[in-house]
């Protein structure tokens, strides 16, 4: 199971709160899906509202680690502002870092990540950036501090799974000690199990989940397949290769001209 | 005088944030502030003034993906 910042956690799946139909759906989704992280935001409140205090309220009973995000954020100043009233609203150091840097694909900026990721750091939150699998930007991101790492899968929102394997894969191979997760772009659950039989720690949706249209439902089937991705990463799979080879012995067989 | 709070041009009689944050209904509410682009922490509303014109966020939990 993995560990984020010498914090246990008992589940490889992280769920996002956004985008519900209600707050009972959410907290049944939560229920099922095991999940062991919730990502949550901030947003501006008006004098006597108080939706702050209500969501608080249901986010405690879910009995889950929160994860702040800065999402929305196009500049550095806007996300290190965005984090401390996070750190202040959620009693955590955990902070999910994003600096948008294009509006249609909500790409990170990656330059302004960096950049945000050591402030950050040094004012002592412990960061999960929102990255692309891009392997010098990865190291960018441990040199700045961070401890774990979080690539897209594709674009978020869009259900397209896992664009490039190649890059998330190699990703794994040059960073065999630090915690993975793939952030964004799940649509069903058989993506969300072939970046656990990766060998990734964790994935992190929401989307995939909320939007379905049984999402309780649709959050207990990540769950299972996170579980089988698991177990799978851990037995060992067969290397693919390009030419056939019969399983069935091929000794013994009948003449039967 | 007139303040910007969350983007609108509001009329506050109070000057010092946490006094202001009364006055605009978030006496006991869960909420963090920052003036102009700048984090507030809580311990230090009541040690911080505003002038006209300045731009204050107030924020809340929220949900977030």
């Amino acid at each position: 199971m993995p560990v984020f910042y010498g914090t246990d956690i008992q589940s490889r799946l992280m769920l996002g709160t956004a985008q519900y139909p209600s707050p009972a759906i959410l907290a049944d989704a939560f229920r099922r899906s095991k999940a062991g992280i919730a990502t949550v935001s901030v947003r501006r409140e008006s004098g006597g509202e108080k939706a702050g205090q209500a969501f608080w309220d249901l986010i405690k009973e879910l009995d889950v680690a929160l994860l702040p995000n800065t999402a929305g954020c196009h500049s550095v100043r806007e996300a290190v502002t965005t984090a401390h009233m996070a750190r202040e609203l959620f009693d955590t150091r955990w902070i999910k870092l994003e600096v948008i840097g294009h509006a249609d694909t909500l790409q990170p900026d990656v330059f302004g990540l960096v950049e945000a990721a050591k402030i950050l750091t040094e004012d002592g939150f412990q960061v999960f950036p929102y990255c692309t699998e891009d392997l010098v930007l990865c190291d960018k991101l441990l040199e700045a501090g961070c401890e774990v790492l979080m690539p897209w899968g594709a674009p978020i929102g869009t259900g397209l799974g896992l664009n490039n394997i190649y890059g998330l894969r190699s990703l794994r191979a040059h960073f065999p000690d630090v915690p993975l997760v793939v952030d964004a772009g799940l649509g069903v659950p058989s993506q969300a199990a072939q970046a656990i039989e990766m060998g990734y720690d964790a994935v992190l949706l929401n989307t995939a989940v909320a939007k379905a249209g049984e999402p309780a439902a649709m959050a207990e089937a990540f769950a299972l397949a996170v579980e089988a991705g698991a177990l799978a990463y851990q037995a060992d799979p067969m290397e693919p290769r390009d030419m056939a080879a019969p399983s069935t012995p091929v000794i013994g067989k009948a003449f039967l001209e | 005088m007139k303040i910007v709070v969350n983007g609108e041009k509001v009329e506050v009689t109070e000057t010092v944030l946490d006094a202001v944050l009364v006055e605009l209904g978030h006496g006991d509410a869960k909420v963090a502030t920052a003036v102009n682009e700048e984090f507030v922490p809580a311990t230090l509303r009541a040690a911080t003034s505003l002038e006209a014109g300045d731009r204050l966020e107030i924020v809340a939990p929220r949900q977030g993906g």
